[in-house]
């Protein structure tokens, strides 16, 4: 397959990716906004850097308000990661790719971004939020459904899939790193409403309140959750899945290209590292320095999958 | 030829419906039009779904557009076609006699036949395809040629278009369409098949690979990118052929050969489908700031290290100036006439033909010898007292970039309209294949339809739409 359309597959499903991840902050967002009293104007400040949007944002806004932040992290177009950017670039991506893609994905995301075209053509009002998150997560869910249901399972399937998962992780780590200072042990005063309302937010923002209960029961300790979300491998956000994910993949294109590339080798040693360390290890090193230096490895990953396997000239 | 009554093809000129049309004409009367508007509906939101857009040149804004599709169907009989299709076989073998002679030894300007400046003076002749042997001796691969109709058995050649004919993803795709939302009227009639075309086209292309090739050649479409006016049909064609798409930038010489960059590295290809002008095929050779080439192509082309199809240099053989001359070339290289007829042209750099046109610009269809898209023409009768004075100013001062057509009446199909069937204009483009194992050309083509009443326009830059066409099985 051409190095481009490799290219074009993994930036599809990393800008797809992002759509739900946005969708899924905004909700959070949304819900903090609606249930709490005060402080909801901090969280949604918190919600841009979560983001990666806080600077572009404080470049066109002057204040940090609830509408104003739905809709540049929904519609705006000076907002490269904003839903709509990213709708329209997974669709652009998957046109240049169109030849990898079946006509059941390639429907999928074209429908995808003219449903999402039609319903942010103008501000999003309160009312119809919950509509407008809901589609764009079951559109989203679309095409990842025709990806399992029709796609060959070859290297334009792994691509796709290592795109995924280098997006899942950075939107993970990032959110447990904006949220670090209510995950550390020695601040965080059990049981506090502050910090029952922080945890709130972090498992909402990854969809992982259910499965959180299941294995941890209403038990909500600051340490468990860090765990849950950095080091349980049933999670399917979690750090150490989405590499456990991203090894498979690599790992199948090793078989079906017979050369193992520098990039097997750095994952390879994110993954063990993911393996190997217990949530007190991860506190010993410091949660905000291992969340950095975890999304800075995840980034160089990226980096070495593109020269690897030629995604440009 | 003004002043007959229209044809039309499912009424005739009295009104009664012609054969071809029976088993469709009694399906339509028994449908209720209710049911047909909400099902032209979804069959346009079909076409939205799978992105069958095209880009407007010059409008930014307009983005990517859908061609109008119109449900009621374009029906030729198996005998009509029998009779197009061996006119459309000939003038397609004369044309690739025509441009290997022009790159060769130029017999047919030698016999006086073709004046030596039509070539010399041809801005689409490339000295640099001069005693170049293409693969199998083809110049042009893929052709459409255009042709309208004026009555039961009189069909003209209105254009050929040998450099990169576009419209077959309609063909096709309309095709689809009419499947999926009326299946019954394909039990009631017997329709031929087009859905093979990318098949074919993988085999034709093929069977040109060049001499470097050894084992199944590697076929890629090359195409200017997605901003492209045609790139959903340079996507849809290199999909349903299982071969790849690629720009410039993805390939590169290397070890003489054309390769593209994969996940693993450089691989060879041996015949590419370009869908990029002569002129921006390879910067070393042609037009130097060219973005949408690959440096060294040609030299490699030369070489017999890929096959390249269309061959450049084609567009010689399909200028309007060129056009003019075709009967002759036809007889010239086949030895028999025409089987299918030009339209009469005039052309303006003959003194005699220049004075007959400036006397009747009114009645005449005046064309620029290298326009395209139905632009820069003027249509005489439907024309203002202005637009005529302006014209024959830029007449006047270019003429041998012009020539006159007087105006046909052409045959109308008609098309679903608010208040039920109406006529409207139509042309047909079908495709032909060409390689060492012969010509292939799929039954029926792309159907073009002026939506306007009354106008002869059918260009989908200018508000067209297309039809499906069907070619009936022999009874």
């Amino acid at each position: 397959m051409l190095g481009k359309t490799a290219g074009g597959i993994y930036w599809m499903f990393r800008y797809l990716e992002r759509i739900e991840n946005i969708a899924r902050l905004v909700e959070t967002g949304q819900r903090i906004a609606l249930t709490q009293a005060e402080g909801a104007d901090g969280e949604w400040t918190s919600i841009l850097t979560t983001a990666g949007v806080r600077t572009a944002y404080e470049a066109q806004n002057e204040e940090v308000t609830g509408d104003a932040v739905i809709d540049f992290l929904l519609r705006s177009e000076d907002n490269p990661s904003s839903v709509m950017c990213c709708a329209a670039n997974a669709r652009t991506n998957a046109r240049t790719v169109r030849t990898g893609l079946t006509r059941e994905v390639w429907e999928a995301v074209n429908e995808c971004w003219m449903t999402l075209r039609d319903l942010l053509a103008r501000r999003v009002t309160t009312r119809d939020l919950p509509h407008v998150l809901t589609t764009i997560r079951t559109r989203s869910a679309f095409v990842r459904g025709s990806l399992h249901g029709t796609m060959l399972r070859n290297d334009i399937y792994d691509f796709a899939r290592i795109g995924t998962f280098i997006e899942r992780a950075d939107a993970t780590a990032r959110l447990l790193d904006v949220k670090y200072f209510v995950l550390l042990p020695s601040i965080s005063g059990v049981g506090s409403r502050l910090d029952n309302t922080q945890w709130e937010i972090i498992l909402r923002a990854v969809s992982a309140e259910g499965p959180f209960r299941l294995v941890h029961g209403n038990q909500r300790g600051a340490s468990a959750i860090a765990e849950f979300l950095i080091l349980d491998g049933r999670m399917p956000r979690s750090l150490a899945f989405c590499y456990k994910k991203i090894g498979d993949n690599l790992d199948y294109l090793h078989r079906d290209y017979g050369i193992r590339l520098p990039s097997h080798d750095h994952s390879d040693a994110i993954c063990h590292r993911l393996q190997q360390l217990s949530i007190q290890d991860v506190f010993e090193e410091g949660l905000h320095q291992f969340l950095q230096d975890f999304m800075g490895r995840n980034a160089a990953l990226g980096q070495q999958i593109e020269q690897d396997y030629r995604f440009i000239k | 030829m003004t002043g007959d009554p229209l044809f039309d093809e499912m009424f005739g000129t009295d009104g009664v419906t012609r054969a071809a049309y029976a088993e469709f004409a009694d399906w339509f009367g028994s449908e209720d039009p209710s049911r047909l508007r909400a099902k032209a509906r979804e069959a346009e939101e079909a076409f939205r779904v799978t992105g069958i857009t095209f880009n407007v040149y010059g409008d930014p804004d307009a983005g990517e557009r859908l061609i109008p599709f119109d449900i009621i169907p374009r029906i030729i009989a198996a005998r009509e076609w029998a009779k197009l299709s061996k006119g459309i076989e000939q003038r397609v073998r004369a044309l690739n006699a025509f441009l290997h002679d022009i790159y060769h030894r130029q017999e047919i300007v030698r016999a006086g036949i073709l004046p030596v400046e039509m070539i010399a003076r041809n801005d689409a002749f490339l000295p640099e395809m001069i005693g170049v042997d293409p693969a199998g001796d083809i110049y042009t691969h893929i052709v459409g040629i255009d042709l309208v109709r004026t009555g039961p058995d009189q069909f003209y050649v209105l254009e050929d278009n040998a450099r990169t004919p576009s419209g077959v993803s309609y063909m096709l795709e309309n095709r689809e369409t009419m499947l999926h939302t009326f299946p019954e009227l394909f039990s009631r009639n017997r329709v031929q098949r087009v859905s093979r075309y990318p098949q074919s086209l993988h085999r034709s292309l093929s069977a040109c690979a060049p001499k470097a090739c050894d084992g199944t050649p590697t076929v890629a479409v090359l195409t200017p990118g997605i901003h492209n006016s045609a790139y959903y049909e340079h996507s849809f064609l290199a999909d349903q052929m299982g071969a790849e798409l690629v720009e410039g930038h993805d390939l590169r010489v290397v070890d003489g050969r054309v390769a593209m960059r994969t996940t693993r590295g450089y691989k060879p290809i041996d015949v590419i489908y370009r869908r990029v002008d002569d002129d921006y095929l390879d910067p070393l050779t042609f037009n130097r700031d060219s973005m949408l080439g690959v440096p060294g192509i040609f030299d490699v082309y030369r070489a017999g290290g890929i096959t390249i199809a269309n061959a450049p240099g084609t567009g010689v053989s399909d200028d309007k100036a060129i056009y003019s001359y075709m009967p002759e070339i036809v007889r010239f290289y086949t030895g028999e006439k025409a089987k299918l007829e030009n339209v009469p042209t005039y052309r303006c750099s003959e003194p005699d033909a220049l004075a007959y046109v400036l006397d009747n610009l009114s009645d005449l269809v005046v064309k620029e010898v290298h326009g395209s898209g139905g632009y820069g023409m003027l249509i005489g009768p439907t024309a203002t007292k202005k637009d005529i004075a302006a014209f024959r100013k830029k007449l006047e001062a270019k003429p041998g970039n012009y020539i006159a057509q007087p105006t046909l009446s052409l045959s109308t199909v008609p098309i679903f309209a608010k208040k039920g069937l109406a006529p409207r204009h139509v042309d047909l483009r079908p495709f032909v294949l060409v390689s060492p194992n012969g010509i292939e050309i799929t039954p029926g083509g792309l159907t073009r339809v002026a939506l306007k009443k009354g106008s002869l326009v059918v260009n989908s830059s200018q508000g067209g739409g297309t039809k499906d066409t069907w070619v009936l099985e022999e009874d």
